[in-house]
Protein backbone atom coordinates (compact mmCIF):
# COMPACT_ATOMS: atom_id res chain seq x y z
CA UNK A 1 0.00 0.00 0.00
CA UNK A 2 1.44 3.14 -0.64
CA UNK A 3 0.40 7.00 -1.16
CA UNK A 4 1.65 9.74 -2.84
CA UNK A 5 0.83 13.57 -2.28
CA UNK A 6 0.72 14.31 -5.79
CA UNK A 7 -2.03 12.09 -6.98
CA UNK A 8 -4.68 14.10 -5.15
CA UNK A 9 -3.49 17.18 -7.58
CA UNK A 10 -5.17 15.57 -11.03
CA UNK A 11 -8.00 13.98 -8.67
CA UNK A 12 -8.74 17.38 -7.21
CA UNK A 13 -8.78 19.04 -11.24
CA UNK A 14 -11.93 16.60 -11.62
CA UNK A 15 -13.91 17.81 -9.00
CA UNK A 16 -15.04 20.92 -10.78
CA UNK A 17 -16.60 18.81 -13.58
CA UNK A 18 -18.14 16.23 -10.94
CA UNK A 19 -19.77 19.67 -9.03
CA UNK A 20 -20.70 21.33 -12.55
CA UNK A 21 -22.51 17.99 -13.75
CA UNK A 22 -24.33 17.27 -10.65
CA UNK A 23 -25.45 21.04 -10.32
CA UNK A 24 -26.63 21.01 -13.62
CA UNK A 25 -28.25 18.48 -13.87
CA UNK A 26 -30.40 18.41 -10.99
CA UNK A 27 -31.22 22.15 -12.09
CA UNK A 28 -32.25 20.92 -15.08
CA UNK A 29 -34.20 17.90 -13.52
CA UNK A 30 -35.66 20.43 -10.96
CA UNK A 31 -37.44 22.61 -13.64
CA UNK A 32 -38.20 19.59 -15.56
CA UNK A 33 -39.58 17.30 -12.54
CA UNK A 34 -42.05 20.17 -11.35
CA UNK A 35 -43.43 20.48 -14.25
CA UNK A 36 -44.15 16.82 -14.83
CA UNK A 37 -45.03 16.60 -11.81
CA UNK A 38 -47.94 19.49 -12.43
CA UNK A 39 -48.96 17.79 -15.58
CA UNK A 40 -49.06 14.34 -13.75
CA UNK A 41 -51.53 15.66 -10.86
CA UNK A 42 -53.83 18.46 -12.77
CA UNK A 43 -53.13 17.49 -16.12
CA UNK A 44 -56.22 16.28 -18.27
CA UNK A 45 -55.79 12.75 -19.49
CA UNK A 46 -53.66 13.01 -22.29
CA UNK A 47 -50.98 14.83 -20.12
CA UNK A 48 -51.27 12.67 -17.10
CA UNK A 49 -50.63 9.76 -20.57
CA UNK A 50 -47.78 11.60 -21.21
CA UNK A 51 -45.95 12.23 -17.87
CA UNK A 52 -46.56 8.78 -16.96
CA UNK A 53 -44.82 7.62 -20.07
CA UNK A 54 -41.90 9.84 -20.06
CA UNK A 55 -41.22 9.09 -15.78
CA UNK A 56 -41.86 5.05 -16.77
CA UNK A 57 -39.30 5.30 -19.79
CA UNK A 58 -36.56 6.93 -18.07
CA UNK A 59 -37.12 5.15 -14.66
CA UNK A 60 -37.71 1.87 -16.39
CA UNK A 61 -33.87 1.82 -18.07
CA UNK A 62 -30.52 2.01 -17.06
CA UNK A 63 -28.42 5.32 -16.88
CA UNK A 64 -25.57 4.15 -18.96
CA UNK A 65 -28.20 3.21 -21.52
CA UNK A 66 -29.40 6.44 -21.79
CA UNK A 67 -26.27 8.26 -21.68
CA UNK A 68 -24.90 5.71 -24.65
CA UNK A 69 -28.14 6.25 -26.72
CA UNK A 70 -27.49 9.75 -26.45
CA UNK A 71 -24.22 10.44 -27.19
CA UNK A 72 -23.11 7.00 -29.40
CA UNK A 73 -26.53 6.68 -30.76
CA UNK A 74 -28.07 10.41 -31.80
CA UNK A 75 -24.97 10.81 -33.89
CA UNK A 76 -26.62 8.24 -36.20
CA UNK A 77 -29.57 10.41 -36.52
CA UNK A 78 -26.81 13.70 -37.40
CA UNK A 79 -27.54 14.46 -33.89
CA UNK A 80 -23.79 15.24 -32.53
CA UNK A 81 -23.42 16.53 -29.17
CA UNK A 82 -20.72 17.29 -27.49
CA UNK A 83 -19.84 14.91 -24.43
CA UNK A 84 -20.79 17.52 -21.84
CA UNK A 85 -23.98 18.30 -23.31
CA UNK A 86 -24.68 14.49 -23.78
CA UNK A 87 -23.84 14.04 -20.03
CA UNK A 88 -26.50 17.10 -19.06
CA UNK A 89 -29.11 15.62 -21.10
CA UNK A 90 -29.06 12.27 -20.41
CA UNK A 91 -28.48 12.53 -16.54
CA UNK A 92 -31.12 15.73 -16.46
CA UNK A 93 -33.44 14.06 -18.39
CA UNK A 94 -33.08 10.89 -16.11
CA UNK A 95 -32.96 12.85 -12.86
CA UNK A 96 -36.34 14.65 -13.76
CA UNK A 97 -38.19 11.54 -13.99
CA UNK A 98 -37.12 10.89 -10.15
CA UNK A 99 -37.27 13.85 -9.01
CA UNK A 100 -41.03 14.04 -10.60
CA UNK A 101 -42.19 10.94 -8.38
CA UNK A 102 -41.09 12.98 -5.34
CA UNK A 103 -42.55 16.25 -6.12
CA UNK A 104 -45.95 14.05 -7.33
CA UNK A 105 -46.06 12.69 -4.10
CA UNK A 106 -45.37 15.87 -2.20
CA UNK A 107 -48.02 17.41 -4.01
CA UNK A 108 -50.31 14.85 -3.22
CA UNK A 109 -49.59 15.01 0.14
CA UNK A 110 -50.85 18.63 0.84
CA UNK A 111 -53.97 18.21 2.07
CA UNK A 112 -56.95 18.56 0.10
CA UNK A 113 -58.41 21.55 2.43
CA UNK A 114 -55.85 23.73 1.15
CA UNK A 115 -55.94 24.16 -2.06
CA UNK A 116 -60.29 24.59 -1.64
CA UNK A 117 -59.75 27.44 0.93
CA UNK A 118 -57.25 28.90 -1.71
CA UNK A 119 -59.99 28.72 -4.49
CA UNK A 120 -62.86 30.02 -2.18
CA UNK A 121 -60.87 32.71 -1.72
CA UNK A 122 -61.01 33.78 -5.46
CA UNK A 123 -57.66 32.33 -6.54
CA UNK A 124 -57.30 30.82 -10.15
CA UNK A 125 -55.91 27.09 -9.80
CA UNK A 126 -52.64 28.41 -11.23
CA UNK A 127 -52.44 30.88 -8.27
CA UNK A 128 -53.38 28.20 -5.63
CA UNK A 129 -50.83 26.08 -7.40
CA UNK A 130 -48.10 28.58 -7.31
CA UNK A 131 -48.86 30.33 -3.63
CA UNK A 132 -50.15 27.61 -1.61
CA UNK A 133 -49.37 24.48 -3.32
CA UNK A 134 -45.90 24.48 -4.28
CA UNK A 135 -44.64 26.51 -1.08
CA UNK A 136 -46.05 23.48 0.75
CA UNK A 137 -45.22 20.56 -1.70
CA UNK A 138 -41.20 21.92 -1.51
CA UNK A 139 -40.87 21.64 2.13
CA UNK A 140 -42.02 17.87 2.42
CA UNK A 141 -40.22 16.93 -0.70
CA UNK A 142 -37.56 17.96 0.40
CA UNK A 143 -36.20 14.93 2.59
CA UNK A 144 -36.59 12.51 -0.31
CA UNK A 145 -34.99 15.63 -3.02
CA UNK A 146 -32.15 15.63 -0.86
CA UNK A 147 -31.63 11.94 -1.29
CA UNK A 148 -32.05 12.63 -5.44
CA UNK A 149 -29.18 14.63 -5.04
CA UNK A 150 -27.28 12.81 -3.53
CA UNK A 151 -27.70 9.62 -6.04
CA UNK A 152 -26.89 11.76 -8.31
CA UNK A 153 -23.41 13.38 -7.13
CA UNK A 154 -22.41 10.06 -7.55
CA UNK A 155 -23.84 8.51 -10.37
CA UNK A 156 -22.46 11.44 -12.43
CA UNK A 157 -19.25 9.34 -12.06
CA UNK A 158 -21.02 7.29 -14.80
CA UNK A 159 -19.89 10.05 -17.48
CA UNK A 160 -16.37 8.86 -17.69
CA UNK A 161 -17.55 6.18 -20.11
CA UNK A 162 -17.36 9.40 -22.66
CA UNK A 163 -14.50 10.37 -21.77
CA UNK A 164 -15.00 13.38 -19.56
CA UNK A 165 -12.37 13.54 -16.77
CA UNK A 166 -14.92 14.30 -14.30
CA UNK A 167 -13.29 13.11 -10.63
CA UNK A 168 -14.03 9.58 -11.81
CA UNK A 169 -12.38 9.95 -15.26
CA UNK A 170 -9.52 11.63 -13.09
CA UNK A 171 -9.15 8.68 -11.22
CA UNK A 172 -9.37 6.19 -13.91
CA UNK A 173 -6.43 7.81 -15.91
CA UNK A 174 -4.63 8.13 -12.94
CA UNK A 175 -4.85 5.10 -11.72
CA UNK A 176 -3.49 3.71 -15.54
CA UNK A 177 -0.77 5.47 -15.42
CA UNK A 178 0.59 4.33 -12.09
CA UNK A 179 -0.66 0.96 -11.96
CA UNK A 180 -1.86 1.45 -8.46
CA UNK A 181 -5.66 1.16 -8.90
CA UNK A 182 -6.33 0.11 -5.41
CA UNK A 183 -5.28 3.17 -3.76
CA UNK A 184 -5.84 5.19 -6.18
CA UNK A 185 -10.07 4.22 -6.19
CA UNK A 186 -10.02 4.44 -2.44
CA UNK A 187 -8.97 7.63 -2.73
CA UNK A 188 -11.52 8.41 -5.21
CA UNK A 189 -14.09 6.88 -3.01
CA UNK A 190 -13.26 9.14 -0.20
CA UNK A 191 -13.46 12.17 -2.77
CA UNK A 192 -17.06 11.13 -3.38
CA UNK A 193 -17.61 10.74 0.61
CA UNK A 194 -16.59 14.02 1.69
CA UNK A 195 -18.85 15.80 -0.97
CA UNK A 196 -21.63 13.62 0.05
CA UNK A 197 -21.02 14.81 3.75
CA UNK A 198 -20.92 17.89 2.77
CA UNK A 199 -23.91 18.39 0.44
CA UNK A 200 -25.66 16.50 3.14
CA UNK A 201 -24.79 18.97 5.65
CA UNK A 202 -25.86 22.27 3.75
CA UNK A 203 -29.10 20.39 2.76
CA UNK A 204 -29.55 19.74 6.48
CA UNK A 205 -28.86 23.40 7.33
CA UNK A 206 -31.37 24.31 4.43
CA UNK A 207 -34.23 22.04 5.53
CA UNK A 208 -33.56 23.36 9.55
CA UNK A 209 -34.02 26.91 8.06
CA UNK A 210 -36.95 26.66 5.96
CA UNK A 211 -38.64 24.43 8.09
CA UNK A 212 -42.44 25.45 9.71
CA UNK A 213 -44.37 24.30 12.31
CA UNK A 214 -46.61 21.91 11.91
CA UNK A 215 -45.73 21.33 8.28
CA UNK A 216 -43.39 18.46 6.75
CA UNK A 217 -43.68 14.74 7.85
CA UNK A 218 -41.48 15.50 11.19
CA UNK A 219 -43.29 18.76 11.77
CA UNK A 220 -46.75 16.89 11.87
CA UNK A 221 -45.60 14.09 14.19
CA UNK A 222 -44.02 16.83 16.46
CA UNK A 223 -46.96 18.92 16.68
CA UNK A 224 -49.35 16.16 17.33
CA UNK A 225 -46.42 14.92 19.92
CA UNK A 226 -47.36 18.58 21.39
CA UNK A 227 -50.93 18.52 21.37
CA UNK A 228 -50.97 15.19 23.16
CA UNK A 229 -48.98 16.40 25.97
CA UNK A 230 -50.92 19.68 26.62
CA UNK A 231 -54.00 17.37 26.66
CA UNK A 232 -52.39 14.69 28.98
CA UNK A 233 -51.33 17.50 30.95
CA UNK A 234 -54.77 19.26 31.37
CA UNK A 235 -56.18 15.65 32.37
CA UNK A 236 -53.52 15.27 35.00
CA UNK A 237 -54.23 18.83 36.54
CA UNK A 238 -58.13 17.89 36.52
CA UNK A 239 -57.97 14.51 38.28
CA UNK B 1 -85.53 41.94 -6.45
CA UNK B 2 -83.97 42.98 -3.58
CA UNK B 3 -82.16 40.22 -2.14
CA UNK B 4 -78.47 39.88 -1.75
CA UNK B 5 -78.38 36.24 -2.40
CA UNK B 6 -80.89 34.22 -3.77
CA UNK B 7 -81.00 30.47 -4.11
CA UNK B 8 -83.72 28.79 -6.66
CA UNK B 9 -84.29 25.08 -6.93
CA UNK B 10 -80.82 24.13 -6.72
CA UNK B 11 -80.13 20.17 -7.21
CA UNK B 12 -76.89 18.27 -6.54
CA UNK B 13 -76.42 14.37 -7.37
CA UNK B 14 -73.15 12.74 -5.39
CA UNK B 15 -73.13 8.54 -6.84
CA UNK B 16 -76.84 8.21 -7.87
CA UNK B 17 -77.71 9.72 -4.31
CA UNK B 18 -79.69 12.89 -4.38
CA UNK B 19 -78.20 14.75 -1.57
CA UNK B 20 -80.19 18.51 -2.85
CA UNK B 21 -83.38 18.61 -4.29
CA UNK B 22 -84.53 21.43 -5.22
CA UNK B 23 -84.00 23.81 -2.58
CA UNK B 24 -84.63 27.54 -2.77
CA UNK B 25 -84.48 30.88 -0.48
CA UNK B 26 -83.61 34.44 -0.23
CA UNK B 27 -81.32 36.69 1.57
CA UNK B 28 -81.49 39.85 2.05
CA UNK B 29 -78.83 42.29 2.71
CA UNK B 30 -77.37 42.01 6.42
CA UNK B 31 -79.18 39.16 7.50
CA UNK B 32 -78.24 36.05 9.36
CA UNK B 33 -79.33 32.84 8.51
CA UNK B 34 -78.85 29.63 10.23
CA UNK B 35 -79.29 25.98 8.67
CA UNK B 36 -79.73 22.93 10.62
CA UNK B 37 -81.33 19.58 10.71
CA UNK B 38 -79.58 16.18 10.76
CA UNK B 39 -76.08 14.87 9.29
CA UNK B 40 -76.03 13.88 5.84
CA UNK B 41 -78.89 16.25 4.74
CA UNK B 42 -76.88 18.35 2.18
CA UNK B 43 -76.07 21.07 4.51
CA UNK B 44 -72.58 21.89 3.72
CA UNK B 45 -73.21 20.75 -0.11
CA UNK B 46 -75.58 23.90 -0.46
CA UNK B 47 -73.05 26.37 1.11
CA UNK B 48 -70.39 24.50 -1.39
CA UNK B 49 -73.03 25.06 -3.84
CA UNK B 50 -73.54 28.62 -3.36
CA UNK B 51 -69.40 29.50 -4.35
CA UNK B 52 -69.10 26.37 -6.92
CA UNK B 53 -66.47 24.56 -4.73
CA UNK B 54 -69.16 21.93 -5.76
CA UNK B 55 -71.06 22.99 -8.99
CA UNK B 56 -74.98 22.13 -8.57
CA UNK B 57 -76.39 20.04 -11.32
CA UNK B 58 -79.49 22.02 -11.54
CA UNK B 59 -80.51 25.46 -10.62
CA UNK B 60 -79.57 29.16 -10.18
CA UNK B 61 -77.93 31.38 -7.67
CA UNK B 62 -77.77 35.48 -7.58
CA UNK B 63 -75.43 37.32 -5.67
CA UNK B 64 -76.67 41.15 -5.35
CA UNK B 65 -78.27 40.85 -8.76
CA UNK B 66 -76.29 38.87 -10.50
CA UNK B 67 -76.92 35.12 -11.85
CA UNK B 68 -73.73 33.43 -11.00
CA UNK B 69 -74.43 29.89 -11.73
CA UNK B 70 -73.38 29.92 -15.26
CA UNK B 71 -70.97 32.51 -15.89
CA UNK B 72 -67.61 30.82 -16.19
CA UNK B 73 -64.90 33.17 -16.55
CA UNK B 74 -66.13 35.43 -13.45
CA UNK B 75 -66.46 32.43 -10.46
CA UNK B 76 -63.33 33.65 -9.44
CA UNK B 77 -64.51 37.32 -9.40
CA UNK B 78 -67.72 35.99 -7.12
CA UNK B 79 -65.55 33.85 -5.07
CA UNK B 80 -63.71 36.12 -3.94
CA UNK B 81 -67.38 38.09 -2.60
CA UNK B 82 -67.96 35.09 -0.71
CA UNK B 83 -66.28 34.16 2.07
CA UNK B 84 -66.22 30.76 3.33
CA UNK B 85 -65.38 29.38 6.75
CA UNK B 86 -64.36 25.78 6.64
CA UNK B 87 -65.04 23.15 9.64
CA UNK B 88 -61.36 22.04 9.64
CA UNK B 89 -60.51 25.63 9.16
CA UNK B 90 -58.06 24.95 6.13
CA UNK B 91 -55.29 27.90 7.14
CA UNK B 92 -52.26 27.58 4.40
CA UNK B 93 -49.77 25.53 6.88
CA UNK B 94 -47.02 27.45 5.46
CA UNK B 95 -47.89 30.51 6.40
CA UNK B 96 -48.36 32.74 9.45
CA UNK B 97 -51.67 33.89 10.82
CA UNK B 98 -50.85 37.07 9.24
CA UNK B 99 -50.07 35.79 5.77
CA UNK B 100 -52.68 34.01 5.59
CA UNK B 101 -55.47 36.87 6.00
CA UNK B 102 -53.01 39.06 3.58
CA UNK B 103 -52.76 36.37 0.91
CA UNK B 104 -56.06 36.77 -0.32
CA UNK B 105 -56.12 40.31 -0.93
CA UNK B 106 -52.68 40.42 -2.29
CA UNK B 107 -52.85 38.07 -4.97
CA UNK B 108 -56.65 38.20 -5.62
CA UNK B 109 -56.94 41.59 -5.60
CA UNK B 110 -53.31 42.67 -6.23
CA UNK B 111 -53.14 45.20 -3.41
CA UNK B 112 -49.58 46.41 -2.55
CA UNK B 113 -47.74 44.26 0.15
CA UNK B 114 -47.75 47.62 2.85
CA UNK B 115 -51.53 47.73 2.40
CA UNK B 116 -52.21 44.45 2.52
CA UNK B 117 -50.00 43.72 5.70
CA UNK B 118 -51.88 46.85 7.55
CA UNK B 119 -55.45 45.92 6.11
CA UNK B 120 -54.78 42.22 7.58
CA UNK B 121 -53.12 43.30 10.66
CA UNK B 122 -56.82 45.33 11.14
CA UNK B 123 -58.57 42.30 10.69
CA UNK B 124 -56.38 40.16 12.90
CA UNK B 125 -56.90 42.74 15.33
CA UNK B 126 -61.28 42.58 14.93
CA UNK B 127 -61.22 38.97 15.77
CA UNK B 128 -58.92 39.73 18.70
CA UNK B 129 -55.57 37.91 17.29
CA UNK B 130 -53.61 41.04 16.64
CA UNK B 131 -50.30 39.61 19.25
CA UNK B 132 -50.80 36.44 16.91
CA UNK B 133 -49.86 37.94 13.88
CA UNK B 134 -46.29 36.34 13.68
CA UNK B 135 -47.58 32.52 14.83
CA UNK B 136 -48.01 29.72 12.18
CA UNK B 137 -51.54 27.75 11.69
CA UNK B 138 -49.99 24.50 14.12
CA UNK B 139 -48.75 27.20 16.80
CA UNK B 140 -52.53 28.19 17.49
CA UNK B 141 -55.39 26.50 18.93
CA UNK B 142 -58.57 25.60 17.18
CA UNK B 143 -60.34 28.36 17.94
CA UNK B 144 -57.69 30.69 17.21
CA UNK B 145 -57.37 29.10 13.89
CA UNK B 146 -60.80 29.28 13.12
CA UNK B 147 -60.83 32.98 14.23
CA UNK B 148 -57.77 33.76 11.81
CA UNK B 149 -59.92 32.17 8.82
CA UNK B 150 -62.37 34.40 9.71
CA UNK B 151 -60.10 37.14 9.55
CA UNK B 152 -58.95 35.57 6.29
CA UNK B 153 -62.53 36.29 4.69
CA UNK B 154 -62.99 39.92 6.10
CA UNK B 155 -59.77 40.57 4.77
CA UNK B 156 -61.95 39.97 0.89
CA UNK B 157 -64.59 42.34 1.91
CA UNK B 158 -66.83 40.08 1.19
CA UNK B 159 -70.82 40.72 0.21
CA UNK B 160 -71.37 37.49 2.48
CA UNK B 161 -69.78 35.15 4.49
CA UNK B 162 -70.92 31.00 4.46
CA UNK B 163 -69.62 29.53 7.48
CA UNK B 164 -69.75 25.28 7.45
CA UNK B 165 -69.80 23.77 10.82
CA UNK B 166 -67.81 26.53 11.97
CA UNK B 167 -67.32 25.19 15.45
CA UNK B 168 -67.91 21.42 15.34
CA UNK B 169 -63.87 20.65 15.36
CA UNK B 170 -63.76 22.40 18.34
CA UNK B 171 -63.31 21.07 21.51
CA UNK B 172 -66.18 22.80 23.76
CA UNK B 173 -63.52 25.12 25.53
CA UNK B 174 -63.00 27.33 22.54
CA UNK B 175 -66.16 27.53 20.75
CA UNK B 176 -67.49 30.81 22.56
CA UNK B 177 -64.12 32.74 21.57
CA UNK B 178 -65.76 31.49 17.67
CA UNK B 179 -69.50 32.21 18.38
CA UNK B 180 -68.31 35.94 19.82
CA UNK B 181 -66.43 36.76 16.96
CA UNK B 182 -69.65 35.32 14.71
CA UNK B 183 -71.96 37.39 16.93
CA UNK B 184 -70.12 40.58 16.21
CA UNK B 185 -70.14 40.33 13.19
CA UNK B 186 -73.56 39.94 12.36
CA UNK B 187 -74.27 42.65 15.13
CA UNK B 188 -72.35 44.83 12.34
CA UNK B 189 -74.38 44.15 9.58
CA UNK B 190 -72.38 41.37 7.72
CA UNK B 191 -74.46 39.10 5.63
CA UNK B 192 -74.08 35.61 6.86
CA UNK B 193 -75.70 32.28 6.20
CA UNK B 194 -74.21 29.65 9.03
CA UNK B 195 -74.65 26.25 9.07
CA UNK B 196 -74.27 24.92 12.71
CA UNK B 197 -75.82 22.98 15.53
CA UNK B 198 -75.13 25.92 18.14
CA UNK B 199 -78.56 26.31 18.78
CA UNK B 200 -77.72 29.26 21.19
CA UNK B 201 -76.27 31.21 18.69
CA UNK B 202 -79.28 30.31 16.39
CA UNK B 203 -81.27 32.16 19.13
CA UNK B 204 -79.26 34.78 19.51
CA UNK B 205 -78.88 36.42 16.56
CA UNK B 206 -80.51 34.43 13.04
CA UNK B 207 -83.11 36.51 10.88
CA UNK B 208 -84.18 33.18 10.22
CA UNK B 209 -83.43 29.42 10.51
CA UNK B 210 -84.14 26.94 8.17
CA UNK B 211 -84.39 23.00 9.08
CA UNK B 212 -83.01 20.94 6.54
CA UNK B 213 -84.11 17.16 6.47
CA UNK B 214 -83.40 14.81 3.40
CA UNK B 215 -81.94 17.30 0.64
CA UNK B 216 -84.92 19.93 1.35
CA UNK B 217 -85.96 22.45 3.23
CA UNK B 218 -88.67 21.46 5.68
CA UNK B 219 -89.38 24.31 7.58
CA UNK B 220 -88.53 27.71 8.10
CA UNK B 221 -89.09 31.09 9.99
CA UNK B 222 -87.66 33.23 12.70
CA UNK B 223 -86.04 31.30 15.79
CA UNK B 224 -89.08 32.25 18.00
CA UNK B 225 -91.79 30.73 15.69
CA UNK B 226 -89.86 27.80 15.24
CA UNK B 227 -88.36 26.74 18.78
CA UNK B 228 -91.98 27.37 20.48
CA UNK B 229 -94.81 26.69 17.35
CA UNK B 230 -92.76 24.09 14.50
CA UNK B 231 -95.48 23.69 12.19
CA UNK B 232 -93.63 20.62 11.33
CA UNK B 233 -92.95 17.97 14.07
CA UNK B 234 -90.08 16.54 12.80
CA UNK B 235 -88.38 20.11 13.18
CA UNK B 236 -89.63 20.04 17.29
CA UNK B 237 -87.98 16.57 17.28
CA UNK B 238 -84.79 17.75 16.30
CA UNK B 239 -84.36 20.84 18.15
CA UNK B 240 -85.16 19.01 21.14
CA UNK B 241 -82.98 16.55 20.80
CA UNK B 242 -80.32 18.87 19.24
CA UNK B 243 -80.61 21.21 22.49
CA UNK B 244 -80.13 17.87 24.46
CA UNK B 245 -76.87 17.28 22.59
CA UNK B 246 -75.61 20.52 22.50
CA UNK B 247 -77.12 22.13 25.30
CA UNK B 248 -77.56 25.88 24.93
CA UNK B 249 -74.19 28.11 24.28
CA UNK B 250 -75.24 31.38 24.82
CA UNK B 251 -73.59 33.23 21.77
Amino acid sequence: MIFRWEWLQPLAEGLPLTLNITFTCIAVGLGLGVFLALGRVYGGRPIRWLTSAYIQLFRGTPLLVQLFIVYFGLPNWGITLSRYTSAILALGLNTAAYQAEYFRGAIQAVRGGQMMAARSLGMTMSQAVRHIILPQAFRLVLPSWSNEFILMLKYSSIVYTITLYDLMGQGKRLASRNFRFFEIFVIVALFYLALVLIVTLILRAIERKIRIPGLGFAGEAESRRQRLFKRGRSVGAGA
Amino acid sequence: MNSLLRVEDIHKTYAAEEVLKGVSFDMAKGATKVIIGPSGTGKSTLLRCINRLTPPDKGRIWLDGEEITHSRGSINKHRAEIGFVFQSFNLFSHLTALGNVRIGPMKVKRMAKAEATKLATEELARVGLADKAGAYPAELSGGQQQRVSIARALAMFPKLILFDEPTSALDPELIGEVLEVMVSLAKEGMTMLVVTHEMGFARAVADEIIFMEHGVIAEQGPPAQLFTNAKHPRTAEFLNKISELYGETDG
